[in-house]
C-alpha cells in the first residue's frame, strides 16, 4: 500500500466515531465601520516604524536620495518624473546579486489593510515578482487610497489566491531576543509608504 | 474489501528521554534560566493582552477558529485529497510520509535530485519534530537554519525550548557569547544590543540566501480548495528561502489544512496577536504551486502523518490537532515559566506539548507529561482555537500507567468517599491521629504540613507538602457558632 493510501486509510479508521457535522459561526466583523480608515492606516504603519509620505510630490524628494533604483517593468512613468539616478528595470530579470547591489525598489501594491497596517503585494500591476521587493534594503511603496480596506476579511475578497502573495507589515523585524521587537533583519530595513489619492 | 488500517503513533523528537520531574529539577534550580524565562514570558504576556484587548470580536474569532479546525478534523481525508489535487494542478509535487523517518528520506532524496549539498531552512516545528537536520547531516547535506532564534540554537549546539522563540532561554549577553564563539564572521566588537545581534545575523546569512539552490520550509496553513501554502514570519528569512532558491520543499503535518482560502481571514487575525503579540507579523508569504518567472520552479510538499492519525483517533484528545503553534499557552503557564522548554523533552513543550506529545507517541511513552501542569486553566483561556487543554490533560492522566500502590490507594479512597458515614469516620480518625503531630509541626515549622512521607508515599511528597487535617472541620465550627 502506498504511503498516501495508508495515511488516508489510517485517518478514516481514526474517524470511526463519525463526528457530527460542524456549523462554523462567523459572527466576527467582516466590514469595518471606522470613519477614518486612512488615519488608522497611518497610525498602524508608523507604529511599526514604516515612514509615511503623502502626495505624488513626495516621490521626487524621496528618490533624490536613491542612487540606484530597481523598478518593475510596468512602473507608472509619472512616479519616476525627474528621477536622475541609475534606473534598473526588472527586464530581463535582475539576478539576486544584482538586486543586492541596488539601493531601493519602488513598487505599487494590490490591497492595504488599515486595521493592521498591512500592505499586500500580489505580483500584479506595478509590483513585479517577489524577489524585487525583498532583496534591496529599502522599499518605497506607493499606496492609492482606493486600495485601502478596513479589515482583513475585506482584503481577502480582493485577492486571487493563485497569485504569489506577500503581506508586509512594517520593515523586517525580529522578536527573538528576549521577545522584544527589533527592526532590521533580512528583509528591507526601511519601508516607506507614499499615499496617493483622495483623503491621502 | 481491505481490513481497516490502524492509526499509528509517530517518532522523532517527541519523546521525553527523562520523566518530567527529573528533567525539570536542574532547570528549576538554574536561577539565570528562570530569570530569562520570567522576563521574556512577562514581556510577551503584556504585548498579547494589549493587542487582543483592542479586538472587539476576539471571542467570535476564537469560536470560528475552533469550529473550522473541528470541521477540518472531521473531513481530514477528503480535504487532504482536495489539497493534493489543487496543489498538483498548480504545479507542485505532493509526497506523503507515514512517519518521521520516511519524511526525512523524501527530503534527502529531493535535495540530492536537485544536485545540492546544502539547504537553507525556514523555522519549522515539523522539521524539528522529524529531526530533519540530523538526517540531512547523516546524508552529507548541510542544513542552515535562518530564523534568528533557530540560528542561535544551532550555533549553540542546543535544542529549541519554545515553539515560537526556540532561543527564549538565552538572554542577549549569552547570545552575543554564542555568536562570538561560533560565527566566524561576527564583528570583533559585537555588542549585546538586540539590533547589533540582528545585524550580525543579517551579514552572516546574506550570501547564503543569495546563492542557495534548495530551501526547506514548513507551513502554518495549507488551503485545501486552492492548494496554497502559507508561512507567517518576521525577519524576511522566510521570504528569502521561499523566493530565491530554485527548489522549495515544504514539510507539512496533515493537520495544517484549512478548507478554504477565506478561512485565512480568521487565522491570520488569531495567530499574530496570540504569538508575537503583534497586530500583524511583518511578513506573510502565500504560494500556490509554481508561478512561472517568480520564485522556485521546482516545488514539493511533503504531507506528514507521524502520529497525527493516532491523535485523531481519540475523540477527547482530537482537538490537540487544532493547535496553530502560536505558543500563547507556554507564555502563560506557571509550570513552563519555571521549568523551561527542555524539561518537556519533546519539541512541543508547555501545555500544548503536554497533551500533544503523549498522543503522538502513545501515552505510555510520555507518561509523565500529562502531569506537567497544575490544571490552572490559563492555557485554555488564551488558546486562540479554544483547545480545552486541562480537560485533555485529565483524560490522558487516566490513560497513563499508574503504579500498583497508587491504584490500591485510590481504590480504598474511592470506597471511603462513596459513603458519607465512612468519610466522616475516616476524617475523625485522621484528625485524632494527626492532632499531636499537627500541633508539633505547627510549633516547629509554622505550618500543619508534612514534608516527607515514608515509602511508597514518598513518591507523592517528593514535590509536594502533605497538609495535615485541621483540628476541626468547617461543619463542626459552623455547628458551634
Amino acid at each position: 500500500m502506498s504511503a498516501r493510501d495508508e495515511i488516508l486509510a489510517r485517518l478514516r479508521t481514526a474517524l470511526a466515531d463519525n463526528p457530527p457535522p460542524v456549523q462554523v459561526p462567523r459572527g466576527y466583523r467582516r466590514v469595518d465601520d471606522r470613519p477614518d480608515l486612512i488615519g488608522t492606516l497611518v497610525d498602524r504603519l508608523e507604529d511599526y516604524r514604516a515612514v509615511v509620505h503623502r502626495g505624488i510630490d513626495a516621490l521626487p524628494r524621496l528618490l533624490s536620495e536613491v542612487d540606484r533604483l530597481a523598478v518593475p517593468i510596468d512602473v507608472p512613468a509619472d512616479w519616476l518624473a525627474g528621477y536622475a539616478g541609475e534606473l534598473h528595470r526588472d527586464a530581463p530579470p535582475l539576478s539576486a546579486a544584482a538586486l543586492d547591489d541596488l539601493d531601493a525598489v519602488l513598487t505599487g501594491c494590490a490591497v492595504v489593510v488599515a486595521d493592521t497596517g498591512t500592505i499586500i503585494l500580489d505580483a500584479g500591476p506595478a509590483q513585479g515578482r517577489r524577489a524585487l521587493t525583498l532583496v534591496p534594503d529599502r522599499h518605497i511603496c506607493v499606496v492609492r487610497t482606493d486600495q485601502v480596506v478596513g479589515l482583513l476579511p475585506e482584503a481577502l475578497t480582493r485577492l486571487d489566491p493563485r497569485a504569489p502573495l506577500t503581506w508586509i507589515s512594517g520593515p523586517s523585524a525580529t522578536s527573538d531576543i528576549e521577545l522584544n521587537r527589533v527592526e532590521g533583519v533580512h528583509g528591507p530595513r526601511r519601508l516607506e509608504v507614499v499615499l496617493l489619492g483622495s483623503g491621502a | 474489501m481491505n481490513p481497516p488500517v490502524a492509526p499509528a503513533t509517530g517518532g522523532g523528537r517527541i519523546r521525553t528521554p527523562l520523566p518530567f520531574p527529573t528533567a525539570a529539577k536542574p532547570a528549576v534550580a538554574d536561577t539565570q534560566l528562570r530569570a530569562n524565562l520570567h522576563r521574556a514570558t512577562r514581556t510577551i504576556r503584556a504585548k498579547r493582552a494589549r493587542v487582543v484587548d483592542e479586538v472587539p470580536d476576539w471571542e467570535a474569532l476564537r469560536d470560528a477558529g475552533s469550529a473550522i479546525k473541528a470541521d477540518v478534523q472531521r473531513r481530514l481525508p477528503e480535504l487532504l485529497e482536495q489539497f493534493e489535487a489543487s496543489a498538483t494542478a498548480a504545479g507542485a509535487t505532493v509526497h506523503w510520509a507515514r512517519d518521521a523517518a520516511e519524511a526525512c528520506r523524501i527530503v534527502v532524496a529531493l535535495t540530492r535530485a536537485a544536485g545540492a549539498d546544502e539547504v537553507v531552512k525556514v523555522k519549522s516545528m515539523a522539521t524539528q519534530e522529524i529531526e530533519l537536520n540530523e538526517a540531512l547531516e547523516a546524508a552529507g547535506i548541510a542544513a542552515y537554519e535562518t530564523d534568528l532564534a533557530e540560528l542561535i540554537v544551532q550555533l549553540g549546539d542546543d535544542t529549541p525550548s519554545h515553539i515560537l522563540v526556540p532561543a527564549i532561554h538565552y538572554n542577549r549577553a549569552q547570545i552575543r557569547e554564542i555568536f562570538q564563539r561560533r560565527m566566524a564572521d561576527a564583528p570583533a566588537d559585537l555588542s549585546d544590543e538586540p539590533a547589533a545581534l540582528a545585524e550580525a545575523a543579517r551579514a552572516h546569512l546574506r550570501r547564503r540566501f543569495l546563492s542557495a539552490r534548495v530551501a526547506v520550509s514548513g507551513a502554518n496553513f495549507a488551503v485545501a480548495d486552492t492548494g496554497t501554502l502559507v508561512v507567517v514570519e518576521s525577519e524576511g528569512n522566510g521570504r528569502m528561502c521561499l523566493t530565491l532558491p530554485e527548489t522549495l520543499i515544504s514539510v507539512v503535518g496533515v493537520e495544517k489544512l484549512l478548507p478554504t482560502f477565506t478561512d485565512l481571514e480568521v487565522f491570520l487575525q488569531l495567530l499574530p496577536r496570540s504569538s508575537t503579540g503583534e497586530r500583524m507579523n511583518p511578513y506573510t508569504s502565500m504560494w500556490t504551486g509554481v508561478t512561472p518567472g517568480d520564485g522556485p520552479q521546482d516545488v514539493h510538499i511533503v504531507l506528514v502523518d507521524n502520529g497525527r492519525s493516532a491523535v485523531l483517533a481519540d475523540p477527547v484528545g482530537r482537538p490537540a490537532l487544532s493547535c496553530i503553534r502560536c505558543s500563547a499557552c507556554l507564555n502563560v503557564c506557571p509550570v513552563y515559566e519555571r521549568a523551561g522548554g527542555h524539561a518537556y523533552g519533546s519539541v512541543y513543550p508547555g501545555p500544548i506539548g503536554a497533551i500533544l506529545s503523549p498522543q503522538l507517541t502513545g501515552v505510555a511513552d510520555n507518561a509523565s507529561l500529562p502531569y506537567a501542569s497544575t490544571l490552572c486553566g490559563a492555557c485554555y483561556d488564551v488558546c486562540p482555537v479554544k483547545i480545552n487543554i486541562p480537560e485533555i490533560l485529565v483524560h490522558l492522566r487516566q490513560q497513563a500507567p499508574h503504579p500498583p500502590v497508587e491504584r490500591a490507594t485510590m481504590r480504598v479512597l474511592s470506597w471511603v468517599m462513596r459513603s458519607p458515614r465512612r468519610w466522616a469516620a475516616a476524617l475523625r480518625l485522621a484528625r485524632a491521629g494527626a492532632g499531636p503531630l499537627g500541633a508539633y509541626r505547627e510549633r516547629r515549622t509554622g505550618a500543619r504540613t508534612l514534608r516527607r512521607l515514608p515509602w511508597p508515599a514518598s513518591a507523592w511528597t517528593r514535590s509536594r507538602d502533605l497538609p495535615l487535617p485541621a483540628s476541626q472541620t468547617f461543619r463542626e465550627w459552623w455547628g458551634k457558632q
